[in-house]
């Protein structure tokens, strides 16, 4: 049984169509004088999110504007959905950079592994649901749309309690 | 009785049209507030705000509702006979608007020229004018669910035309005290009779004869109780399945402007019509030149107009209201209440207000009096005894019952034995094979 559903006993005898359809008319009457009301008026008010909220990627960037990923290749590889392209670079100094970092959305099942498995916490799903395109090839988001992206990331774990213990 | 001057040639013309323009515009613009108020009440019923986009408060809904439909594409079904298919929106709306013509909407207006009367045409034959046109009604609606080719719109036009002939019977014979009463069937006579012969709205001495004819004009309505011509679950939008843009409207428009016609006709007969408590306003045009009762003024024709469109309003508000509490009732369900139970109990009711009427005359009891004095009393009397026997026979699994007690009675076995604990009934209903 689902939560929250009430079991009504059903009168097997004494049952009347009037007494039964006045007192449903005196609960929708009350229903609709109730200015409580359910609905969100969704383009002018906006659901809270849960702050574990999975929703399109945020890269993060160094305060030069650097992206902060060192294209380890943790991502491409945990990724279940093989969303994740990724083609590494290294400069003279020896540091390595992502050249190529696209992220197809509609491959994505938002799970969230490519943030958790990041050991420099660069990739992020972020909380955000507006993500609405006209062409399906603006799903692919590449570096420069991850970096632009400017919502808020998702807490994926009690940044007190990373272990979760 | 005031003798006034009578209404004459060019002034009488124009005074007319100009009742025609006004009434069918308010009818009209009405009909457009009564879509937006349907989805705002129920959109309140169900915790919501309702169309609140256009205009303030979404008052200009029905504007952007109107727009949307003449702007959208008109189908024709393939197979469907395309005569029929364009005659029947006619059919529906042209009986349903044509027939808010006889009510009277208010006390006399004087003017320059005259006293007007507040009805457009007081015909001598009044309700019968209008019962006469709901019927042509049905046309409408048998046409469009034939003509569609459409099984969904078929059954629905079926469903239809079988509601509404069953239901016009309970709907007249329902309306027969009234007229013994009031021993007219002119409208304006009937609103006369409540306020200046009776003393009493007819909802009190006839209570039972108000009741069936709400059920019964909820059937004529098609309203939900009774929507089975429609039945949105089962036959998808029943018989206007097939149609779309402005002829959808038009029995969408059809429908409310029933409905307005309905409760106007419901106000007239059982609430006095434009009649408010007090006798300052009893008054009726007796003859074109001649008014009986109290001196015409525009404050009180302003006034009972007003009491008119409350009243009207109240039983809007019940048909919305209704709506959305009350599941549909099912199709043998219908023809049972209206042949079994609405059309026995309004012919039992005639002969029990018919011999009322008779013993009191007998008496040499006046009609009239203070609040209607003892002859209206002992109708009231007469019909709350009436009215409760009606609701307790009616009432407790007799004629009418919900599902689950014929699911027990059901489950009765082979030998007459009742599964006894209601509890354990409720708890683990036993199949009826195990039993046999």
């Amino acid at each position: 049984m689902a939560i929250g559903v009430k079991t009504v006993r059903r009168p097997d005898s004494n049952t009347s169509y009037l007494r039964a359809s006045l007192s449903g008319m005196m609960i929708t009457l009350k229903h609709m004088v109730n200015p409580k009301k359910v609905t969100l008026e969704y383009p002018d008010e906006k659901p809270e999110l849960s702050p574990r909220w999975r929703g399109t990627h945020v890269m993060a960037t160094h305060d030069d504007g650097r992206p902060k990923c060192v294209a380890c290749g943790l991502c491409p590889t945990i990724c279940p959905a093989n969303c994740i392209r990724l083609v590494p670079g290294e400069d003279d100094q020896g540091n390595r950079y992502p050249i190529v970092y696209e992220i197809d959305e509609f491959r994505c099942i938002f799970c969230g592994m490519c943030q958790e498995v990041c050991p420099v916490e660069a990739i992020h799903v972020g909380q955000d649901y507006e993500n609405a395109e006209y062409t399906r090839e603006r799903f692919i988001y590449d570096l420069d749309r991850l970096m632009a992206q400017d919502h808020p990331v998702s807490t994926l774990w009690d940044p007190e309690d990373v272990l979760g213990q | 009785m005031h003798e006034v001057k009578p209404l004459t040639g060019l002034a009488w013309l124009i005074i007319t049209h100009i009742k025609i323009l006004g009434v069918f515009t308010t009818v009209m613009i009405t009909v457009a507030m009564l879509t937006l108020l349907e989805r705002k009440l129920s959109a309140w019923i169900q915790d919501r705000y309702g169309p609140n986009r256009v205009g303030p408060s979404g008052l200009l809904q029905p504007i952007a509702d109107g727009l949307k439909n003449i702007m959208k594409e008109e189908t024709f079904p393939s197979a469907s006979s395309a005569f029929f298919f364009f005659l029947a929106p006619a059919l529906a709306i042209i009986p349903s608007l044509v027939t808010i013509a006889v009510i009277p909407l208010a006390a006399p207006l004087p003017t320059r020229w005259g006293v007007v009367p507040m009805v457009l045409a007081d015909i001598p034959i009044g309700i019968l004018f209008i019962l006469a046109l709901t019927s042509l009604g049905v046309y409408g609606i048998v046409m469009a669910g034939w003509a569609s080719n459409n099984k969904y719109a078929f059954l629905g036009g079926l469903r239809a035309s079988a509601q509404m002939v069953s239901y016009e019977v309970a709907l007249g014979m329902s309306l027969i005290p009234v007229f013994m009463i009031a021993g007219n069937v002119t409208l304006t006579q009937i609103v006369w009779s409540q306020q200046g012969v009776m003393h009493l709205w007819f909802a009190l001495p006839l209570g039972l004869s108000f009741l069936l004819f709400v059920i019964a004009a909820f059937a004529e309505c098609n309203r939900l109780p009774f929507d089975l011509a429609e039945a949105e679950s089962e036959l998808i939008t029943g018989y206007h399945t097939e149609y779309s843009s402005m002829k959808f409207s038009m029995f969408f428009i059809a429908e409310y402007s029933n409905m307005l016609t309905a409760s106007a006709l419901m106000a007239t007969l059982f609430l006095g019509g434009w009649d408010i408590p007090g006798s300052f306003d009893n008054m009726r045009m007796v003859a074109p030149n001649l008014i009986e009762g109290a001196q015409p003024a525009v404050w009180k024709t302003l006034l009972t107009l007003g009491a008119f469109a409350l009243k009207t309003f109240l039983f809007i508000a019940l048909f919305m209201w209704v709506r959305w509490t009350v599941p549909r009732f099912r199709y043998d369900q219908v023809m049972h209440l209206g042949w079994k139970v609405m059309l026995p109990t309004a012919l039992a009711y005639i002969m029990v207000t018919g011999t009322t009427i008779l013993v009191l005359d007998q008496m040499g009891v006046r009609m009239g009096g203070f609040l209607g004095g003892a002859y209206g009393w002992t109708l009231v009397i007469v019909n709350a005894v009436c009215t409760f026997i009606f609701v307790r026979l009616l009432d407790n699994d007799r004629i009418m019952s919900g599902s689950s007690p014929r699911i027990y009675r059901s489950m009765q076995t082979p030998a007459g034995v009742r599964i006894e604990s209601r509890t354990a009934a409720n708890k683990e209903p036993q199949p009826r094979h195990q039993e046999a």
